[in-house]
């Protein structure tokens, strides 16, 4: 060893004293360095929004040192012809400022737009992956909800940044969040007030979001940062099923040094993939928008995307007869129902499903191992139907760009969504459970006959049957390592004596969600199962030597060195065994 | 399920009975080596590899600064985004580089040896529960929470009263002076002119003809003292219509004039300015929700979420033939909300 | 000018206003079209050569005489610059029915569009086609002109000029592929759904401003690809295809097992 090494080692021996004298850093660095995470491309997506925040901080905080969050009216004298002379607010001015005459401003800019757009993008992917895997199961409810509320941040803090730089599109959005507010019932015109500081859109409004978006929201969503991985590793991260995986251990590989080089790496590669968006791709172009003014507004008025599915609730919803007046107080269905109900029965049911389906099962147990999504039909079934409203509505958001794209009539398009934002989730969620249960059936028929080999034999009193491979330990385990799950039994409503017993309409609607949930299944195959096809159509699997088939043909693309001699009979048989 | 064996399928052979209800885990599969791991070139070269990455970076980074001290953002259209290119392509090779590097070091130079380690109920075991639970009511005991009822309840109203000496101001004052009346009245009074938005110069009569649209502002608005608000309630838009087409109300036939008339800009639905006039089917469409008024028909709903019409600005001409408004609205304007017909 | 076009959509008008365009033909158009001088005067042979244009291109569906008839407007008094607009831009003669008619290759030449102009503008004055002055940007204001667009064009056009969605299928067209004379002629005429802003509306010196403004947008945008300069739905939309999907891309690299 070089004398440099000897020293470098000795320094850092050193520090590490100086810190472990002072903190204990020992024991935390010693059980948490070694800690082991199991490997998927599926678990990387919660990294992206972890990462798009940070830069989302990295890069907010270059743009709150050139960005004055004042309504103030100044007179753009900056390089921009198109706004030279133009009176607007200081909020705008800046804006243009950073963006045309500080070098780098632009990018920063752009990267953080980009980065809040991925950030809820990937937010709302890694949600889905949680939820179609089962991984918000015991004991991981309460993180569940916490993701869920970091999620509605994500919405606080997007709208309240693009709200910032005050321009005529998102001064449009703001004059509809405070028609929104004031639909409210009761409150909804003081809450106008409450917001605006007074009448829309009067001078407060953009200092307040800007306190809201770079201290309040960043604030608490820091803090569940914190409170989500903590959970994360409390529980020690959940594990997709495999050979060796189960509920009592977690298999992967250490935090220190693989983890750390591929998780800190992917930071890079996260802010890498924003800084090529922010150098080549405009977003939010306000100088094509100009200053606030309540007058203008432009074609394409629509929100960022994660917001878009409110904005098209709002196109679809039909107004006629949907504004009705109470006793002199008018109550505004038409934009209620949208802006309020439909946003507020998707979260609902969002933030509640873990516990809607802990009390379909009954089970209490702690679940580690994920699930195939099609072995939870029901549930990768409503998830597909909840996205497809999700989807619908995001199309109608988008309604007068799909006219134009494709040559359509708004109007014809707002009735077809009408209508599809009904029947389209119930057929996703039909043709979801369907497709699960059916691949499931394909899991068994693997399981129970094995791989098709493409070799077909003709047996001596002339059945042809194609050869198939058995699977092997660690394949078939694969398929049949999931609890079936079945409706639950509940108690008769009277006891022996013919007693009406206590708390049976409760069981009754357990039983009725359970059934909802496991009434149609198709349980993993049995040993038993197993065995029982191995003896019944043993023919299957191999050639049995009692009755040497000749072996008429076989598929070319799958032959083998192992392959029968060819065949003497010159016809080519392709059926299947069935 | 046509493979699903019946009962009468299961001949049952020797030592079938003592097979388990279900199939058991085979562990972990067999380790399967990568080519470093028995190839010290391969080794060498994902090394030599990692290295050129990282080289890369910082190459990545040399030119960010060179691009930041040679091209400037000097306000032009081309040259910011020249400027903008440079630095972001700078950026992303410093960036994706070292994290391309640190994967593929991690891929294949690291030990992909799969490790397990066990995991334990978060769940506490009985004895530490009870701990908790003696602890717990050992301290409530001690503080006497329990017997002294008064003492209980000053804590609870103390520190629940305590918030509202931030929270009644806050709300107090946050609102400012809560006077949500305003929303009834905009600027328009009688005789106060009409006026072209943005440049506010006076309209006459005959300066709108058939088929074309007037973006109207009261004259003077910038006087006013809270001119943006007055403006966002104040904006009308304007057409004449021929006479042909032009249904009025009874009641209403004296607020236009010559077929001209005049209607809020202001969406009935949630509020954004409707302003996109087909002339030839005399409609008014709200880019925003789609809500569709038939200016010809008293700006009654045809399409979309709004439920109720434009309200409509009552005009007139004044002595030298400028358009100026008879009066305020009739009622108030923009979006419905809880005490509008109070 | 502007008194002529509020009286020729009087309910008499056409007819009136015909039977002084068999007498005065050329001398009233020549009269009445602003700035005369610089724009070569119609001859007596280019009014019958687009006579015999009109009667081949346009007759089928506005009349003979240009009347007009259910659904199909009268060309009576909408001015030369009506005429050279919707030919110029392919629009007419129309191919097929349907929302609106669309612009396509033009079907009559320069000098064709200019005779048939001529012909139109002989049956009663209207708007003339604008000089090469009026839409010169040289000493034009931009910064105005966005105002006056964002007010007045923006709503159905997009912020800069992209085109917009109208109801039942109509559109406002893209405005980068237009001339600046089309642009002026279509502020002047409006034509098809849109509006007339007529020059009392918007002056002369309002439109050449837009004109200067729709110019600035060549230059692109200065954050790389304007991304169809549509708004924040295409920001979405990409990214989900870029940022999403490299990024999940590579996160299945980072995820395998390396070999």
């Amino acid at each position: 060893m070089s004398p440099r090494a000897t020293t470098g080692a000795r320094a850092a021996g050193g520090t590490a004293d100086y810190l472990d004298q002072r903190t204990g850093i020992g024991l935390a660095v010693k059980s948490f360095a070694r800690k082991i995470f199991p490997d998927h491309w599926s678990f990387l997506l919660g990294e992206i929004a972890l990462y798009s925040f940070v830069v989302l901080l990295i890069t907010g905080v270059f743009l709150t040192l050139f960005f004055v969050p004042s309504m103030g009216v100044v007179t753009y004298d900056g390089p921009l012809a198109t706004m030279r002379g133009q009176e607007m607010s200081e909020a705008f001015a800046s804006t243009l400022h950073l963006s045309f005459e500080v070098t780098g401003g632009l990018l920063m800019r752009q990267i953080h737009h980009w980065a809040a757009l991925l950030f809820m993008a990937s937010i709302i992917t890694h949600m889905m992956r949680v939820f179609f895997t089962g991984a918000f199961r015991t004991p991981r409810e309460v993180n569940w909800l916490v993701g869920f509320v970091l999620m509605i941040l994500g919405l606080a803090a997007g709208f309240t940044g693009y709200s910032l730089p005050d321009d005529v599109l998102s001064g449009n959005g703001l004059r509809i969040t405070d028609g929104v507010v004031k639909s409210i019932p009761i409150i909804g015109s003081y809450l106008s007030y409450f917001i605006f500081g007074g009448e829309f859109p009067g001078e407060h409004i953009i200092p307040r979001l800007f306190t809201v978006h770079i201290l309040l929201v960043p604030a608490l969503i820091l803090a569940l940062v914190g409170l989500h991985l903590f959970f994360v590793v409390l529980h020690k991260h959940t594990q997709y099923p495999g050979p060796g995986r189960t509920d009592r251990n977690v298999v992967g590989y250490p935090l220190f040094p693989v983890y750390v080089a591929k998780a800190g790496g992917f930071f890079f590669v996260v802010f890498g993939v924003l800084a090529l968006m922010g150098a080549t791709m405009t977003i939010n172009p306000v100088w094509n928008y100009g200053p606030y003014d309540p007058s203008p507004v432009s074609a394409g008025a629509q929100p960022d995307w994660y917001m878009l599915f409110l904005e098209g609730a709002l196109r679809l919803m039909p107004g006629q007869g949907t504004e009705w007046v109470i006793g002199g107080f008018t109550l505004s269905l038409n934009v209620l129902v949208p802006a309020v109900v439909v946003p507020g029965l998707l979260f609902t049911a969002l933030a509640l499903y873990p516990f809607i389906e802990a009390f379909a099962t009954g089970d209490k147990r702690e679940h580690h191992v994920l699930d195939r999504p099609r072995n939870a039909p029901v549930r990768t079934a409503s998830g597909v139907a909840i996205l497809t409203a999700f989807f619908v509505l995001i199309l109608a958001g988008s309604n007068d760009l799909l006219a134009t794209h494709f040559d359509l009539a708004i109007n014809d398009i707002t009735n077809v969504f009408r209508a599809l934002l009904f029947v389209a989730p119930v057929v996703a969620f039909w043709a979801t459970k369907r497709i699960a249960l059916g691949l499931q059936r394909k899991d068994r028929e693997l399981v129970l006959h094995g791989h098709e080999t493409g070799r077909i034999v003709r047996f001596a009193h002339g059945e042809y049957v194609e050869v198939h491979k058995p699977l092997d330990d660690y394949e078939r385990w694969l398929r049949v390592q999931h609890e079936p799950r079945r409706p639950i039994e509940i108690l008769p409503a009277e006891d022996e004596r013919g007693v009406r017993r206590k708390g049976y309409r409760r069981d009754l609607l357990r039983q009725r969600v359970s059934r909802f949930f496991y009434e149609d299944r198709v349980e993993p195959v049995t040993p038993r199962e197993l065995a029982a096809a191995h003896s019944h159509g043993a023919h299957d699997s191999l050639p049995t030597e009692g009755s040497a088939p000749a072996q008429i043909g076989s598929d070319g693309a799958h032959r083998g060195p192992d392959d029968e001699p060819e065949t003497t009979d010159s016809t080519r048989i392709d059926v299947v065994h069935g | 399920m046509s493979n699903e064996p019946t009962s009468a399928d299961l001949t049952v052979h020797d030592g079938e009975h003592a097979l388990p209800e279900r199939f058991e885990d085979p562990g972990l599969g067999p380790h399967v080596a990568r080519v470093g791991d028995t190839d010290p070139a391969a080794a060498k070269r994902s090394e030599r590899q990692v290295v050129a990455m990282f080289g890369l970076s910082v190459l990545g980074t040399v030119g960010f600064l060179v691009a930041y001290f040679v091209v400037p953002a000097d306000g032009t259209v081309e040259g910011v985004r020249l400027s903008n290119l440079l630095l972001g392509l700078g950026l992303f090779l410093a960036m994706f580089s070292i994290g391309i590097a640190a994967v593929h070091w991690a891929k294949t130079l690291m030990s992909d040896h799969e490790r397990v380690e066990a995991r334990h109920p978060q769940r506490s075991d009985a004895a530490t529960r009870e701990a908790a639970v003696a602890v717990l009511q050992e301290g409530a005991k001690d503080s006497g929470i329990g017997r002294r009822g008064v003492l209980k309840g000053a804590v609870v109203s103390a520190v629940a009263l305590a918030p509202l000496s931030i929270a009644v101001p806050l709300i107090g004052e946050v609102g400012g002076d809560w006077n949500v009346s305003k929303f009834r009245h905009t600027v328009w009074t009688k005789g106060r002119k009409l006026a072209r938005d943005p440049n506010g110069t006076p309209i006459k009569a005959s300066e709108v003809t058939v088929g074309s649209v007037f973006h109207v502002i009261p004259e003077g608005l910038e006087e006013e003292e809270h001119w943006i608000e007055e403006k966002a309630k104040a904006v009308v838009l304007m057409v004449r219509l021929d006479p042909a087409v032009l249904k009025e109300a009874p009641e209403r036939k004296d607020w236009s004039y010559e077929g001209i008339v005049a209607y809020s800009k202001i969406c009935t639905h949630v509020g954004c300015p409707v302003a996109l006039y087909e002339q030839q089917t005399h409609h008014l469409l709200c880019p925003c929700h789609q809500s569709t008024f038939d200016m010809a028909d008293g700006a009654k709903v045809v399409f979309g979420p709004a439920n109720r019409a434009l309200p409509q600005l009552p005009i007139t001409v004044d002595d030298e033939g400028y358009l100026v408004a008879q009066s305020d609205f009739h009622e108030p304007i923009g979006p419905s909300y809880w005490e509008r017909l109070k | 000018m502007k008194a002529i076009a509020a009286r020729r959509h009087h309910r008499f008008a056409p007819a009136v206003l015909l039977a002084l365009a068999l007498l005065l033909t050329g001398a009233v158009y020549a009269a009445l079209a602003p700035s005369a001088a610089s724009a070569a005067a119609p001859s007596e042979s280019d009014i019958e050569a687009g006579e015999a244009l009109f009667q081949a291109n346009c007759a089928t569906c506005h009349g003979p005489s240009a009347e007009g008839r259910d659904g199909v407007p009268s060309l009576i008094g909408v001015g030369a610059a009506a005429v050279d607009f919707q030919v110029s831009t392919g629009r007419m003669p129309m191919q097929m029915n349907g929302p609106q008619a669309m612009a396509k290759p033009p079907q009559l030449d320069e000098e064709q569009t200019r005779q048939l102009a001529a012909y139109v503008a002989s049956l009663a004055p209207g708007p003339a086609i604008p000089t090469a002055e009026q839409v010169d940007t040289t000493d034009a204001d931009p910064a105005n002109g966005m105002a006056v667009f964002r007010t007045n064009c923006a709503m159905c056009h997009g912020a800069i000029g992209k085109g917009g969605a109208l109801s039942e299928g109509k559109f406002a067209p893209d405005l980068s592929g237009s001339t600046p004379t089309q642009v002026y002629e279509a502020m002047l005429t409006g034509p098809q759904s849109m509006p007339v802003f007529n020059e009392a509306n918007l002056s002369p010196e309002d439109k050449r401003d837009v004109i200067a403004f729709l110019e600035e947008q060549q230059a692109g945008s200065p954050g790389g690809t304007d991304l169809g300069a549509v708004g924040p739905v295409a920001e979405g939309l990409w990214v989900w295809v870029v940022g999403i999907g490299l990024l999940i891309g590579l996160s299945v690299w980072i995820g395998a097992k390396s070999s």
